[in-house]
């Protein structure tokens, strides 16, 4: 696996430098209309124990149906992430007892999955790239949910979520910083969603991250690393990566060892502790399931997913650096997640290409931000952009006529031609107006003008500025450079 | 008495379709024999009014003229199927009150083609056991005695209830099931037909699973001709069954042409166990004679791996069963015990709701698996599992079926071998190897002992060919001419 | 291989079964006498033999992607040992 030097980031702690070491495995759900094994709904936020089939509830005598859609699902994924397409897998059981575990065992995949090593680059701030290795991607099931503030001696059990698919994504442990963590996990949801393999909504659970987090001297061997369970949302992957190596430095600085173990990061304490509860003896008894037969993938089958698949965002990034001449930061930024890239290209279509992607980045972004709209729900229109455009490159409005025209369709929601008509907006570049509003300017500040003549320059911004006061901001700043320069000479 | 329980299931529907009794007759003469036998512990449950409900439905059908396959023939159910509204206890505890919301599919389809529900009936706890002992409802008695002797015999397991309800005429056939020969040792030990079909043939829908890759549910009944039609209404591709085989079901009565001229029939070496009695290498002996003289070719064959079969069952079907049963945790049904934490509620749950025998392979079948053994049990099992299956495929390019004994003795007394584990597990000696390689195989009553015991032979085919065991089967059957039946001692 | 009380104990907690103390021993004896019989499978040979875990040589069959089940909570419900609120519960579980 290519494992460019990454900038070292290095901790000082009190008796020298220190290099994180950091895995992820990454839970995500498959979209699928029902389950991985049965024929209940997935819907997000439906009546307890509503969506729930007497198979999820492991009553005797149900027998497990692989959804076909979830295999695909899988498989896409895997051709997304570059990695290798076992067309052998096995489904396992996972055996341990849970409240929210029906059947006493979650059917998983553990030595044979459905997709194997794979890669994928991450972008960093600095504009530089890495590459993190994929070390598998499994299909298992999730389990239901208790809730544990119900009744005062009871937990409560739904069953909802119990059966839905999960893929388990794992990565090598590649990463070296809480940053480098974090674009890996947005990273992977844009691909997710890119292929609409996962909806990647982190605040529903639809994705979750087990963190494994360790240190070392910069140059040795890996030390002993601490799980990081359930952590769900990018910010606490960082967090809890920042927080959780520290806390090993610490200890280890005070002559101290790591204890391998399951911990959970609390946000609102800003520490992981360690749920040793769920620690004693884990001995999970993987067996392939005699419920189920071997999955025998058809080679013609990937073959048919693979030239399906929609262009994902590296290859996205790279053609729009190419063709639209964009640098790799605004590609980067319009490829982050699907729609806006279709929507930057529905804009450039025929346009200027980096002055589009001005305007999407820019002020069409700001505006997404400051109304709660999306680019789906967004009354400003590719179309809208593209005529607002139209109307910068032919003369009709200037750089800041536009920004006004623009703000006026935040409001109203309006097409730019129609709020330069109506507004009246309209640049000029009739030289006999500006060259009315240059003499009138002279007129009222003659003295500038003989200051001007004499060698200050400096006052030239000036009178551009009155200039463009008389006018009302609509002279075409091109033409009253101009005009300025040949009547102020005199 | 009544002569209608004597009646064979084929028998039956020709008296039905000729008018000579109704189904309500038929099955209230069932329903008083069963209420007479309670001595016997062969029901779990007794469910008269649905007996004669369905019995006044299949007579309504028929006077429409739109009979059935089964119409009107009284059955009773092993209790490891669920049965939609009526108990379900897998002779457990830990069930309590189950009721099920649901049916499984073989019993669906025996309702489907117009059969009469009995009742459910005894076996081992989660059909674990050759005895019918483990039960948590009690033994179940066998029918049979020994000449002179009023002792107590078991009608062997895990079908013991349905062997003896069949055997004792309470019904005129009983479902089964079979992981390592609980159809076929109890049909032996009581003098009936049972018949384990290729693994995939029957749908495990809806049956309480023990061990997943061996569970395997058929018939069993009076005759071979019987098991051939209760089996056509069982067998059947189910889309809810991963393992179930996509394959059409033909009609087995046509396979009974009594004809098996020209087949080469297997004697496997491997199967002269010391230490079996002599009756047994003396019944075996007597089927081979009635085979060739009914025209088939004999042919010793060699199954090496025969010995491993044993221990690598107790591997395979506990740590199966280890994983199978967890669900039995009281949280979503069945009887919970209490407790102040999670972890304290299942294991009073799960102490108190197995009983030992159970307990004992859930520990063996979670011990395999543990990390650190897998390897030298588990992986092991299934890779000598490989072997097994590989004597069959070898056997069978030179023979069409193999003959061997069903069982290594008569039935034997109850509480002679319920304190020694290994010993009662030796009941399985000829009967796991046809579960391991997932064949199907037929036990046939071929006589009796010297106290006048039944004893059973075993024809196991090739995958997916019911059709020549129970060929072969039939002429068996009838060569043998067994009309011998227990005496009516149980009857109150 | 053998298996002591402790090992028992062990297990059974794995199996979240009970076992009283006075057991233990018993079922070790058992189970020792289990395994050392099927302890002559060491014997065989298995060099380059694949596991067998099913009976059935075919592929695992598919579904089709279609909602046909779910909104049964009577059925899931009726059985429940101790149901509130359309809610299974356990002893509460303190986290």
């Amino acid at each position: 696996m290519a494992r460019e030097s990454a900038a070292a980031t290095v901790i000082e702690g009190a008796t020298g430098p220190w290099e994180m070491v950091i895995g992820l495995e990454v839970h995500a759900q498959v979209v699928s209309v029902s389950k991985l094994f049965s024929g209940a709904p997935t819907v997000f936020g439906a009546e307890p124990n509503t969506q729930v089939s007497l198979i999820d509830a492991g009553f005797p005598g149900m027998l497990p149906v692989i959804n076909e859609v979830c295999i695909a699902q899988a498989v896409r994924t895997g051709l997304g992430l570059q990695a290798q397409i076992n067309l052998h897998s096995v489904f396992d059981r996972k055996n341990y007892f849970y409240a929210d575990l029906p059947q006493g065992y979650q059917i998983s995949q553990y030595l044979q999955p459905i997709v194997g090593m794979g890669s994928m680059i991450i972008d960093l701030a600095d504009g530089t790239s890495r590459t993190v290795g994929i070390t598998r991607l499994h299909l298992e099931q999730d389990a239901g949910k208790s809730l544990h503030d119900q009744h005062p001696s009871l937990s409560y059990i739904d069953l909802n979520r119990a059966g839905i698919a999960l893929m388990e994504i794992v990565s090598e442990p590649d990463m070296r910083s809480a940053e480098e963590a974090g674009a890996y996990v947005k990273k992977l949801r844009t691909i997710l969603r890119y292929l609409g393999t996962c909806d990647g909504n982190m605040e529903e659970g639809s994705m979750r991250a087990d963190v494994n987090v360790s240190v070392r001297r910069p140059g040795e061997p890996y030390g002993t690393r601490c799980e990081i369970k359930n952590v769900n949302s990018v910010r606490y992957v960082m967090q809890a990566i920042e927080v959780e190596a520290r806390r090993q430095i610490d200890i280890l600085e005070a002559g101290g060892k790591i204890a391998q173990e399951t911990r959970l990061f609390d946000p609102g304490r800003g520490e992981t502790r360690s749920m040793r509860s769920k620690e004693e003896a884990h001995d999970y008894r993987y067996f392939p399931d005699p419920d189920l037969l071997p999955l025998i993938l058809d080679p013609a089958f990937v073959e048919a997913l693979k030239a399906d698949l929609p262009e994902l965002p590296d290859a996205k990034k790279a053609r729009f650096v190419a063709d639209y001449g964009l640098s790799p930061y605004d590609a980067g930024v319009l490829v982050a997640d699907r729609a806006s890239a279709d929507f930057y290209e529905a804009v450039a279509k025929g346009r200027d290409a980096r002055l589009a992607a001005n305007w999407v980045t820019g002020d069409f972004f700001a505006s997404l931000n400051s109304q709660g709209w999306t680019i789906e729900t967004s009354p400003i229109t590719a179309d809208h952009l593209r005529e607002l455009i139209d109307l910068i490159t032919d003369g009709t409005l200037s750089g800041r006529l536009a920004k006004e025209v623009f703000e006026v369709m935040v409001e109203t929601h309006q097409a730019p031609g129609q709020i330069v008509e109506e507004r009246g907006l309209r640049q000029v570049t009739d030289t006999g107006a500006i060259e009315a509003a240059i003499t009138a300017v002279m007129g009222a500040n003659a003295d500038k003008v003989a200051q001007y003549r004499s060698g200050k320059d400096k006052l030239f911004g000036f009178f551009v500025g009155q200039v463009m006061k008389q006018t009302e901001g609509k002279a075409n700043p091109a033409a009253v450079n101009e005009l300025l320069l040949t009547m102020l000479k005199g | 008495m009544s002569a209608l329980t004597d009646l064979s299931l084929a028998d039956a529907l020709t008296g039905l379709a000729a008018k000579d009794f109704s189904a309500r007759e038929l099955a209230t003469a069932h329903v008083e024999a069963v209420a007479a036998a309670s001595t016997l512990n062969a029901f779990v449950v007794e469910t008269p009014e649905r007996a004669l409900a369905d019995a006044e439905a299949s007579d309504a059908r028929r006077a429409r003229g739109e009979a059935l396959p089964l119409d009107g023939i009284p059955l009773a159910i092993k209790d490891l199927f669920c049965t939609k509204g009526i108990r379900t206890t897998a002779a457990s505890r830990i069930l309590g009150d189950f009721t099920p919301t649901y049916e499984s599919t073989v019993t669906s389809q025996l309702w489907r083609d117009g059969a009469v529900m009995l009742g459910k009936l005894n076996l081992d706890e989660f059909a674990m056991g050759s005895s019918n002992e483990t039960s948590a409802f009690g033994p179940v008695k066998n029918p049979w005695r020994r000449t002179g002797d009023t002792a107590v015999l078991v009608p062997g397991g895990s079908s013991g209830g349905s062997a003896a309800a069949v055997a004792a005429r309470l019904c005129l056939g009983a479902t089964g099931t079979d992981t390592g020969g609980s159809i076929r040792q109890p049909a032996a030990f009581t003098g009936i037909v049972g018949i384990k079909p290729t693994y995939g043939r029957c749908s495990r829908w809806g049956i309480v699973a023990f061990a997943s890759s061996l569970d395997q549910a058929g018939p069993m009944t009076r005759t071979v001709t019987d098991a051939a039609l209760m089996l056509r209404s069982m067998a059947g591709h189910d889309p809810k069954d991963s393992t179930s085989a996509n394959r059409a079901v033909p009609d087995y009565t046509k396979a009974l042409t009594g004809d098996v001229r020209g087949l080469k029939i297997g004697i496997p070496k491997e199967y002269r166990i010391e230490g079996v009695p002599a009756e047994i290498g003396r019944l075996w002996e007597q089927g081979i004679e009635w085979l060739k003289a009914a025209g088939a070719e004999i042919r010793e064959i060699s199954l090496p791996h025969t010995s491993q079969s044993l221990p690598t069952y107790y591997i395979v079907a506990p740590a199966e069963a280890s994983s199978n049963l967890a669900r039995y945790d009281g949280v979503r049904f069945g009887a919970r015990q209490p407790g102040r934490t999670l972890p304290e509620m299942y294991e009073k749950t799960r102490g108190a709701g197995f009983g030992r025998e159970v307990r004992r392979r859930i520990l063996i079948g979670t011990y395999v698996l543990s990390a650190g053994y897998y390897d030298a049990y588990y992986l092991k099992a299934q890779k000598v599992r490989s072997l097994i299956a590989r004597d069959f495929t070898e056997a069978y390019k030179e023979v069409d079926a193999i003959l061997a004994p069903a069982t290594p003795s008569a039935a034997f007394a109850a509480g002679e071998k319920s304190a020694d584990p290994l010993a009662m597990y030796l009941n399985d000696v000829f009967t796991v190897t046809a579960n391991l390689a997932g064949l199907p195989a037929l036990a046939v009553p071929a006589g009796l002992n010297s106290q006048g015991l039944p004893l059973g032979l075993q024809v196991i085919g090739r995958a997916f060919d019911e059709e020549t065991v129970l060929r072969i089967g039939h002429v068996i059957e009838k060569a043998a001419a067994f009309t011998a039946r227990p005496d009516n001692w149980w009857r109150v | 291989m053998s298996v002591d009380r402790n090992t028992v104990a062990r297990i059974a907690r794995l199996a979240r079964i009970e076992v009283p103390e006075g057991e233990l021993e018993h079922i070790a004896g058992e189970l020792n006498g289990i395994l050392a019989w099927i302890e002559q499978l060491q014997a065989v040979d298995t060099t380059g033999v694949e596991p067998m875990t099913s009976a059935v040589a075919s592929s695992l069959p598919l579904r089709a992607d279609l909602v046909s089940d779910g909104g049964i909570l009577d059925n899931l419900m009726a059985n429940a040992p101790d149901p509130h609120d359309g809610f299974f519960t356990v002893p509460k579980v303190v986290e």
